[in-house]
């Protein structure tokens, strides 16, 4: 395995705890006709982790597209890394998202290229990076979502979970400040869920990296809040009872275009909304 | 299938909204020339599949419309006992019109096609958004390549389906009324003039850019899945093939003011 470099030490010094990386201010959103996003207002803390859930059409992958630029906001402003990226013109933004990675629900991986030319497509295009650096990082991603042995394969030729795992490790490669997930295990069997979920996990506990998740699955975020990368057993494992307070991760619950609940697991477990025990049971 | 009806200041709205989006995607593939980063790989691979891909059909195309020109106009010229202009005509309707249109004609059947799937292919599929949110911009890294090999190609592609078309023309002249060969091709090459030459090699270069543009813009505004894919695909072709063919009769027009008939 590709020991974790000194990312997460250099972050933690570069962002005090309590810093923003990522903040919606009264963001209004429509598609033709139909409210998307009526008014939401969050922020996601430095190292966090952000659980989005709602129903399909709620908005959530809308939200994604939004902190990263890809869509532009009817009201409202979007921080992200102290910039305010609402009145960013595309060409501004394209440098913004060098630090900020998404993986897309469908994984997008660019069809015509091989693993490696998808992974390595962010090092490709800066054009300064040396091939040996190239290879090493490659290597080292790919190492990180355990598919060294694909490398000169085409993305048709690989399951639908390696995809996604192809798809974090194209994301991780330049090791963003914010990561965001659209559903990174939407129709996957369980056992291979589980394995995006420890990927996940690892990349919050090593590199301490600010993440947005949208899932459709409840336990996926469970998991998250309850378990920690061991680093000495390179695997997820269940945190004690006693220590579940301090995993770094929130969730967040849309209906209708407002935000109905933005808080830890302790409290979604105590909330009294009925909707939202509905949603959770 | 329901039908939906549209009010006609939407179906307005939306058709001056497309034009607004094809203006701006065609502006920026000529802006991107200007300034950093130029993906030169992808454009001579364009160039490739583009230019040397096209090759066999235009040269199949141009060598049998001038064979087919040379045999209508050769029969007619009989009967006015003109039969030694065979040359001239085959030559100027080839240079000036016809090796432009048909080369153009093919190119865009087989690239403005072929450009609106794959660009189509890789919104419906996300491929265009992660490119943006990788930090690359897909105008630049996709739309300028095509637009700028096109236009380089076709101009070459056409020269050779001008040659292509006088030789068959010359081929058909020979064959079916024993014009002798040399007659016929010094006759269709000292017919040319500046005036002849300019307007041919013009039209390519505008023929480029349409075919470019356009496959490029249904490619980048393809939406509804694989269906919507295979839509703004025919709608490519038919919308380049229109577009060059009103396109060849104005600037026909334009420069036979300028130069005179």
């Amino acid at each position: 395995m590709a020991s974790p470099p000194l990312v997460a030490e250099q972050r933690i010094q570069s962002h005090p705890p309590a810093a923003i990386t990522l903040e919606f201010e009264n963001v209004f959103m429509s598609f033709e006709d139909k409210q998307v996003l009526d008014g939401i207002s969050f922020q996601l803390r430095f190292g966090e982790t952000k659980a989005i859930f709602g129903v399909a059409g709620s908005g959530k992958s809308t939200i994604l597209k939004l902190a990263l630029g890809l869509l532009k906001p009817d009201a409202g402003r979007i921080f992200v890394l102290g910039e305010e990226i609402t009145s960013m013109p595309e060409s501004a933004l394209f440098d913004l998202r060098r630090r900020v990675g998404i993986v897309f629900q469908e994984s997008a991986l660019f069809d015509s290229l091989t693993v490696r030319e998808n992974v390595a497509f962010r090092l490709l295009e800066e054009g300064d990076v040396p091939e040996e650096q190239i290879e090493e990082r490659v290597r080292e991603a790919l190492s990180f979502v355990e598919l060294e042995n694909t490398v000169n394969l085409y993305p048709s030729e690989l399951s639908g979970g390696m995809r996604r795992r192809v798809a974090i490790a194209r994301t991780i490669i330049t090791h963003p400040e914010v990561l965001l997930y659209d559903s990174p295990t939407g129709g996957l069997d369980p056992v291979t869920s589980n394995t995006i979920i420890e990927l996940l996990v690892k990349q919050r506990d090593v590199y301490k990296t600010s993440a947005l998740l949208v899932t459709h699955r409840l336990q996926d975020a469970f998991t998250m809040a309850t378990h920690y990368f061991d680093r000495a057993e390179n695997k997820m494992k269940p945190l004690p009872p006693n220590a579940r307070a301090s995993v770094p991760l929130c969730f967040l619950i849309l209906r209708d275009g407002h935000i109905i609940f933005d808080g830890d697991l302790k409290s979604l477990r105590e909330t009294r909304d009925e909707y939202i025990r509905e949603y959770i049971s | 299938m329901d039908i939906e009806l549209i009010s006609p200041s939407d179906w307005a709205k939306q058709k001056i909204l497309a034009v607004q989006e094809y203006a701006v995607i065609a502006a920026r593939s000529i802006g991107n020339l200007f300034t950093s980063p130029r993906y030169l790989g992808d454009t001579t691979q364009q160039a490739d599949l583009i230019g040397v891909g096209s090759l066999p059909i235009v040269i199949l195309c141009g060598f049998f419309t001038g064979g087919a020109l040379a045999q209508n106009s050769g029969s007619t010229l009989q009967r006015f006992g003109s039969l030694s202009l065979i040359g001239q005509l085959v030559s100027l309707g080839m240079v000036r019109e016809l090796g432009p249109v048909i080369t153009g004609l093919m190119v865009a059947g087989r690239n403005a096609s072929g450009m609106a799937s794959e660009l189509g292919s890789m919104v419906v599929t996300e491929q265009i958004d992660a490119m943006r949110a990788l930090g690359t911009d897909p105008m630049r890294k996709l739309v300028t390549p095509r637009v700028v090999s096109t236009v380089v190609m076709l101009f070459f592609l056409t020269i050779i389906s001008d040659a292509f078309g006088i030789a068959g023309g010359g081929v058909a002249s020979a064959l079916f009324f024993g014009v002798d060969f040399h007659q016929y091709w010094s006759t269709a090459w000292q017919i040319l003039v500046f005036q002849d030459v300019f307007m041919g090699l013009a039209k390519p270069v505008l023929f480029g850019f349409i075919i470019s543009s356009v496959g490029c813009y249904y490619g980048i505004s393809a939406r509804g899945g694989t269906q919507g894919v295979g839509r703004a695909t025919t709608q490519a072709v038919v919308a380049s093939s229109i577009l060059i063919i009103t396109v060849d009769f104005f600037i026909t027009r334009l420069s036979m003011t300028l130069f005179g008939g």
